[in-house]
């Protein structure tokens, strides 16, 4: 592949090499408020910002949309990420007019938003096998949070959250398991992985006791390997008076095959981003809808949608709720293009989706010539780089006109590719992505050491950024004033 | 599973079948298994029976014209009535160009910049975002976004205990916070060992003797907000800046940046932390959807939650930008991280910053003098109304202020709502109206809806 992305190297006025100037070397405006009715000891001096024209706006944006990388590029296979297709419609749908309301309005004035998070309610429940989703924790991360709470306010429910202060997490888990189970005030013990990938049961069963709060699994996991144990893993943590917490980071494998409710998980998130293709907009916003048991529902987040007797929506408090972790009601268009999508799909839809996924990593893995230490895998793989370092081989296949898979985690595979193609990806596409890795595995350390070559930047120094840390315009050297 | 082939069948087999976003035919299917060496799909899952789940989720499949008219249906549910809305959430006009440039593809389907060579532009038109930031503020460090301000307020205060040198474990915050900001915080405050006490507002400022008295040195942080949730500018933000510096708390102030654009900047009101809802620009109304902005002291960097974007230089020499300061982060530090924030308002900050860039200093300047203007005039028209008395507060307003009503609000307020204006009730006897451009033509409508309703 020949691949070559957009820039416009330049210098600025004082001489600055850059691809695209910052807005603030271009024009920019000081205003002082001089006629406001308000004392001078309330008003700022002086405000000094960009002031392009809209002209100067739509092509300095443009310019720097054409230096990124995008799903509509071409292969973007980052493992645990799920990078697949948005679907366009879903944007026209969230830009609906009457969608856009304030969140205090009253139930009466807000129905058609209500019955829109209803829905959503209960197609998440249904896919999950769980009893009751909210729709309130705005990411992934936030999701494991509020499960957290709730698991906690359930534990203190029953006199038991002094003693049990321990959340169990893999080894191989996302670096937000740990640190939600920290916010959210657990001790976290950590679980090896046993020789095959897996949770190792009999080391779990030393862990668990009667400090348990919970465990927190993917499943599959980050290897992609299916947890065959975890109708086990979830008696051991039952047994011992803990709860079970699904992290659907990877429920793309799974839709209509499996359902952590049928598993035995009594919380679980769904990042909506992920699965239910909800654009990932160059970091977010995401959400992390959370599904819960029976037993749990009274502890969800304030407020709940139900459904009235009279078939009229409501919000309300659940009985025992754990209050709020978003100021109001998550991140609502994030919700609405979810729903959509699900609307689209349907059962035959969604199970064809993990489907297609689960086929499109294994044709991948099939024609991947590094090692892949461990399987059967599902919708995502782990290939290990070799004696070659995994963040000098992704650099190698930025020059090949595909995004790198997630690099260095996890860690249990030396120098990881975690590789998640999703279903999204045609045949074509695939065989792209697999040459890619081909033609990298094939460069030298010193040609991976000068690339990319074909990006808008050439290789960049991460140390001196952290070393002298420049976070505004005000702080880069050779700014142009 | 068999799979449709696209052009051989009619339309609902294949809606109930496939998906329309995997491209796959049936011959590459096939094609592709005998590459793998399997003989189906099915064999590939490595599902114990036991939780194989073999039911149906009753959702019916529609075709694309069926998704978009069936929820406009369902949306169109949502009563018709001019909303004079705020306490936390904002309808400003946002302008096209910010659709149009910030749904392009390249950003929008994009993630994360784990490779910074090939996402550049979303690098940088975060790093201005972050620079516009620090221009309002006048502190030099502003992340890339939270979730929220609730949720910037309780990382505010888990950032406040950790820089505390010693230790401390009470959190004080305006009596006039939204209930639901203030339960956010309590749960972010919990897992530390946080607790929060309120503290008493007289006319819109803060209570100084109520406040000093609450101080001591147990206190991590103290809360205030300009404009307040009831619309106030708050006049004692150095005297509250100085009450927590002399008790080694951290002072964190809320507001948004169309208000820090005519507002003492923070940074010399002695604000140590400045937290708000940053998509007060960049998007209208969305049901409580927003950007928690979030900026600090240089002496917080290293404390900093969530990603942030520093400039650097490539191999050639070439200024570039990258994420920087991970260490901070859940994916290297795990529970030691300073957040286990991931997945952020990215594209809702890059929003803000288009739309903030379209305005310029000048745009966005006329932009908080009218808010001043607008409130301050409906109210004095409200004012004028027989049983109404406004502003309650006896303060300078920002967008929106509260009216006491002799009648009981609550009455006030739904015999306005079926009139098809929609005000908060913020006491028994006061409403809050809110006022900005998307709306301000209407306030002729509202007023005599209200002199209606209590006259
Ligand atoms: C396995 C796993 N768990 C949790 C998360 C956190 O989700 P979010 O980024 O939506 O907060 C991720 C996201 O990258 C993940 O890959």
């Amino acid at each position: 592949m020949n691949y070559r992305q957009a820039t416009w190297e330049r210098e600025t006025d004082s001489g600055e090499p850059v691809n695209e100037p910052l807005l603030s070397e271009k024009r920019t405006g000081t205003v002082s408020h001089d006629d406001v009715d308000l004392p001078d000891e309330l008003v700022r001096e002086e405000l000094t910002l960009p002031e392009p024209a809209e002209p100067e706006v739509a092509s300095h944006y443009t310019r720097l949309s054409q230096m990124n990388y995008s799903v509509e590029h071409g292969p973007y296979p980052l493992g645990s990420c799920t990078m697949k297709y948005n679907p366009k419609f879903t944007e026209d749908v969230a830009g609906l007019d009457d969608g856009a309301i304030h969140p205090d309005r009253p139930d009466e004035y807000a129905q058609g938003t209500l019955a829109v998070l209803h829905g959503l309610q209960e197609y998440l429940a249904e896919i999950g096998g769980m009893e009751t989703v909210t729709l309130q924790p705005p990411a992934g991360a936030a999701g494991e949070f509020t499960g957290l709470l709730v698991a906690r306010a359930y534990h203190r429910s029953n006199d038991e959250d002094e003693k049990r202060r321990e959340v169990i997490v893999p080894a191989s888990a996302h670096g937000t398991n740990f640190a939600s189970a920290a916010m959210a005030g657990y001790d976290v013990v950590e679980l090896p992985s046993n020789d095959d990938g897996r949770v190792p049961l009999e080391a779990l069963e030393e862990a668990v006791g009667d400090s348990t709060a919970a465990l927190m699994l993917t499943n599959p996991n980050t290897l992609g390997l299916f947890e065959r144990n975890i109708a086990d893993i979830a008696d051991v943590v039952h047994d011992a008076g803990g709860l079970l917490y699904y992290d659907g980071a990877n429920l793309n494998a799974l839709l209509g095959r499996a359902r952590p409710g049928d598993m035995g998980f009594d919380i679980m998130h769904y990042n909506v981003h992920k699965t239910f293709a909800s654009p990932h907009g160059g970091g977010g916003p995401g959400a992390g809808p959370i599904g819960v048991v029976e037993e749990l529902t009274e502890f969800l987040p304030d407020p709940h949608v139900r459904e009235a007797e009279d078939g009229s929506f409501e919000f309300y408090e659940p009985e025992e709720s754990i209050g709020k972790v978003h100021g109001f009601h998550g991140n609502w268009l994030v919700l609405l293009k979810t729903y959509a999508y699900i609307s689209r799909l349907g059962d035959g839809g969604l199970k064809d989706t993990s489907a297609m996924a689960v086929l499109n990593a294994n044709y991948l893995a099939s024609q991947v010539d590094l090692d892949i230490p461990y399987g059967p895998f599902h919708h995502e793989f782990v290939a290990s780089a070799g004696d070659v370092d995994a963040a000098e081989f992704a650099k190698g296949m930025l020059d090949e006109g595909v995004h790198p898979p997630t690099t260095k985690w996890p860690e249990i595979v030396d120098e990881a590719l975690m590789t998640e193609p999703t279903e999204a990806l045609s045949k074509e596409q695939l065989d792209v992505l697999a040459a890619a890795f081909t033609e990298t595995d094939r460069k030298t350390s010193e040609e991976l050491s000068e690339a990319p070559t074909t990006t808008a930047a050439a290789r960049i120094d991460q140390a001196s950024a952290a070393r002298n840390p420049q976070l505004s315009w005000r702080d880069v050297e050779g700014h142009d004033e | 599973m068999q799979r449709i082939q696209h052009d051989e069948t009619d339309q609902s087999d294949e809606l109930n079948e496939s998906s329309p976003f995997a491209p796959q035919t049936p011959q590459e299917v096939d094609t592709m298994l005998s590459a793998i060496g399997a003989d189906s799909v099915e064999e590939l899952f490595d599902v114990p029976e036991a939780v194989t789940f073999d039911g149906d989720f009753d959702i019916e499949a529609k075709s694309e014209f069926e998704v978009r008219r069936d929820i406009e249906n369902l949306l169109g549910q949502n009563a018709d009535g001019t909303e004079f809305l705020g306490r936390g959430h904002y309808d400003h006009y946002v302008p096209s160009v910010v659709d149009y440039l910030s749904l392009r593809s390249e950003f929008l389907t994009s993630y994360t910049q784990y490779q910074p060579e090939t996402t550049q532009g979303f690098l940088q038109a975060l790093f201005e975002f972050q620079s516009m930031i620090v221009e309002l503020t006048g502190l030099p460090v502003a992340n890339c976004s939270m979730y929220d301000v609730a949720t910037a307020l309780g990382e505010a205060a888990l950032l406040s205990a950790r820089v505390r040198e010693t230790s401390g474990s009470r959190i004080l915050v305006p009596e006039t916070i939204r209930s639901e900001r203030h339960s956010v915080l309590e749960n972010y405050a919990d897992g530390a060992e946080l607790t929060t006490e309120t503290y008493p507002l007289d006319e819109g400022n803060t209570d100084l003797d109520a406040l000093s008295d609450l101080i001591d040195e147990d206190v991590v942080m103290v809360y205030a907000e300009s404009p307040t949730t009831r619309g106030a500018i708050e006049e004692r933000l150095p005297e509250v800046a100085s009450l927590a510096d002399d008790h080694d708390a951290a002072f964190c102030l809320g507001s948004d940046p169309v208000a820090l654009a005519l507002l003492k900047e923070p940074a010399t009101v002695g604000a140590d932390i400045v937290i708000g809802d940053a998509s007060v620009l960049g998007l209208s109304a969305s049901h409580g959807m927003g950007l928690g902005l979030f900026a600090v002291k240089q002496a917080y960097l290293r404390q900093v939650p969530g990603r942030l974007v520093g400039a650097s230089e490539t191999a050639n020499g070439r200024r570039a930008y990258t994420l920087t300061l991970q260490t901070r982060e859940q994916h290297i530090r795990k529970e030691r991280a300073t957040s286990n924030i991931c997945t952020n308002q990215a594209w809702v900050a890059l929003r803000t910053a288009i739309h903030i860039a379209t305005l310029g200093a000048s745009g966005l300047a006329d932009l908080a003098e009218d808010c001043v203007t607008t409130a301050s005039e409906a109210a004095a028209r409200l004012d004028d109304v027989n049983g109404v008395s406004a502003p309650v507060d006896d303060r300078h307003h920002f967008r929106e202020f509260v009216a006491r009503t002799e009648r009981p609000a609550a009455d006030v307020v739904s015999e306005l709502a079926d009139r098809g204006f929609l005000v908060h009730e913020a006491g028994d006897f006061e409403i809050q109206v809110c006022v900005t451009e998307t709306n301000n033509d209407e306030v002729d409508d509202l007023v005599a809806a209200v002199r209606e309703v209590l006259e």
